[in-house]
């Protein structure tokens, strides 16, 4: 696992964040680390119930307690430990430091108050500011991601969902955040609007040379906006890597079957290849590779033990018992 | 750059729907007419309040005396428009106590749940397991007669039906995705409260409000009734109608005047509470 690099602006260390409810301990996230560099953005890519949310909310120290608990690891942000930070502390990292982009626009906004009341509220909690003051910089944030500041007075059902997302980003970049985590920001959104939106937050992103970790199952977005990508399974990273090495160099049969199952516009293929059975149970995950169950390639090994991360290439780790012990011994 | 803050748009739809409900506009016609007599008592008045004339007691009604006289001689007329003053006065200010109490205890309840919870709302179901009437006897006999005195007792009884009203509404509210991102741009729990739980509970508070002064000023005319709550001179519904009880076989106008006007008081207060319900309802929003 790589150490702590100098220069990453965030590095997760061995995160584990479990809920205990009443039914049993959901194991959520389960022991990832990652590294995200300032101004580079890192797709966390995974099905539903992959535990991306609960990282990103794990980043933002916004894991529900109870019944959640981040059990194990270390985040660091900018050389400060978040596990260890206090209420007050925290308050300033959330909005200030990183920011967070939520999946639906619909229900993000709050409904009673106009939209440029809320840019503003962020300005006005970060900084000291006067309201008025405030609310240019609330007017220059929405000219920023595209809408007219003629608009600053209008609530959030007066706009469409992909204008909110656009207030909702506008939100997030209004105290120049140095980290934002974006989950799922075009799920709620159709696809015209999806590209549009992803474009803003591009070169919103570049423009503020912001770091962004962008939460997806959509492995076409990841395409288009990130640098690196971390492929998360059953609450595990079980495929990282720059992103030409993750499409071009595939290696975890998880990835293999996501890629399969897109439909693919270069080769003509009469019906996808889903992958065949469900996540396991969060509550009752089994003590080998998570994916094992599912695993076309699943020996013995892998439904006893935990593979260890291999690196493949510069940069490219995978969780899988098929590269333990070689780096090419299939394929 | 012209920068027009419209606000308040979603109280013109409100306004807009509750328009259309002839009942609720009637109510709210009543309502205003009354604040008016309330304000302008004095102009209004044909008699003094304690206007005592002896030559013209227990007067049926006539063009002099519209509702007649009592056994002192005043005018019960100029001493129902007076009472308005008493009466509006303690519905909305102990409605006001117990709301402003209520909504606060019921946000915390519900925004902390936990241990906060249990304390507040077993309290209040302590509250509510006494009978209301019963309730706002025993804390106006603790406290002795008097306007604010009845206030508080009115106030008390109705606190906990408002922290379960704002308690139930916070707990939807506060799972929304919009409250959580709040929390994300470093928002604190009391900003929280304030300005995204309030403004988003509000609708259900103003119903409970407006149905609530009608019980309230019903309440507090109870007490006086009874000798516990405002007394007599002081032209408050109840108490003359106390006064009037022993004269009721002869003088039929004594109660009814000062009952009717507790009765069009309280039915413009519910007609105009359950059109604001409808209004505010996004469920009926065409």
């Amino acid at each position: 696992m790589a150490q702590n690099e100098s220069g990453a602006l965030l590095s997760v260390r061995n995160l584990t964040i479990h809920y205990f409810t009443d039914s049993g301990v959901v194991q959520a996230v389960n022991g990832i680390s990652f590294d995200v560099q300032q101004g580079e953005t890192l797709g966390l890519v995974g099905e539903t119930g992959a535990g991306k949310t609960t990282t990103a909310l794990g980043l933002m120290q916004l894991v529900p307690d109870p019944p959640g608990k981040i059990v194990e690891g270390t985040i660091t942000f900018n050389g400060r430990d978040l596990t260890k930070l206090d209420k007050k502390e925290l308050r300033s990292y959330r909005g200030r430091e990183a920011s967070m982009i939520f999946q639906d626009p619909m229900t993000a906004l709050n409904p009673v108050t106009t939209v440029g009341e809320q840019i503003a509220e962020v300005v006005k909690i970060h900084k000291k500011v006067s309201h008025a003051e405030a609310l240019k910089e609330a007017a220059h944030m929405l000219e920023t991601v595209g809408i007219p500041a003629e608009r600053l007075g209008d609530y959030p059902h007066q706009f469409s969902g992909g204008m909110k997302q656009r207030v909702v980003i506008a939100i997030a970049l209004a105290c120049n955040p140095h980290l934002i985590i974006a989950d799922e920001p075009t799920t709620a959104l159709d696809v015209t609007i999806q590209a549009q939106v992803l474009e803003l937050m591009k070169k919103l992103q570049q423009e503020y040379k912001t770091a962004m970790i962008m939460i997806t199952h959509d492995l076409g977005v990841v395409a288009e906006v990130c640098d690196k990508v971390a492929i998360m399974y059953a609450g595990r990273i079980v495929e990282s890597g720059p992103i030409e090495e993750i499409y071009e160099n595939t290696k975890h049969p998880y990835t293999k079957g996501l890629f399969d199952s897109l439909p693919s516009l270069n080769t003509k293929v009469k019906r996808l290849r889903p992958i065949h059975g469900l996540m396991p149970d969060p509550t009752d995950l089994p003590p080998g590779c998570p994916f094992a169950p599912r695993c076309p390639h699943c020996t013995d090994a892998c439904s006893t033990h935990m593979p260890e991360p291999v690196e493949v290439a510069p940069g490219h780790q995978v969780c899988c018992v098929l590269y333990e012990k070689s780096a090419d011994a299939v394929q | 750059m012209k920068i027009g803050l419209r606000k308040n748009s979603q109280w013109r739809d409100v306004w807009h729907r509750l328009k259309k409900n002839r009942m609720a506009m009637f109510g709210l016609a009543v309502l205003i007419l009354l604040v008016l007599l309330a304000i302008f008592a004095d102009f209004i008045a044909p008699y003094g309040v304690d206007e005592q004339n002896y030559s013209e007691m227990l007067q049926s009604p006539s063009l002099r005396h519209p509702m007649g006289t009592d056994n002192f001689g005043r005018d019960i007329m100029s001493r129902i428009i007076y009472g308005t003053r008493i009466s509006l006065l303690i519905g909305f200010i102990s409605l006001l106590i117990s709301a402003v109490v209520g909504s606060i205890l019921g946000a915390c309840a519900g925004y902390f749940s936990g241990i906060s919870d249990t304390i507040i709302m077993r309290g209040a179901d302590i509250l509510m397991a006494i009978p209301r009437t019963v309730l706002a006897i025993a804390i106006a006999t603790t406290l002795g007669p008097g306007l604010v005195n009845a206030m508080i007792a009115v106030a008390i009884g109705t606190i906990p039906s408002f922290a379960r009203v704002v308690r139930a509404s916070t707990l939807t509210v506060k799972d929304q995705e919009y409250v959580e991102a709040a929390r994300a741009i470093g928002a604190s729990n009391t900003h929280i409260i304030a300005k995204y739980i309030f403004p988003n509970v509000l609708a259900p508070i103003i119903v409970q409000a407006t149905l609530g002064v009608a019980t309230a000023i019903l309440l507090a005319a109870s007490l006086s009734f009874l000798g516990i709550g405002i007394e007599p001179p002081t032209p408050e519904w109840g108490s003359m109608l106390s006064a009037a009880r022993s004269y009721i076989r002869d003088y039929w106008y004594m109660v009814t005047f000062p009952g009717l006007a507790i009765m069009v008081t309280v039915l413009a207060l519910n007609l105009f509470g359950d059109g604001l319900r409808d209004a505010l309802d996004p469920k009926l929003k065409k």
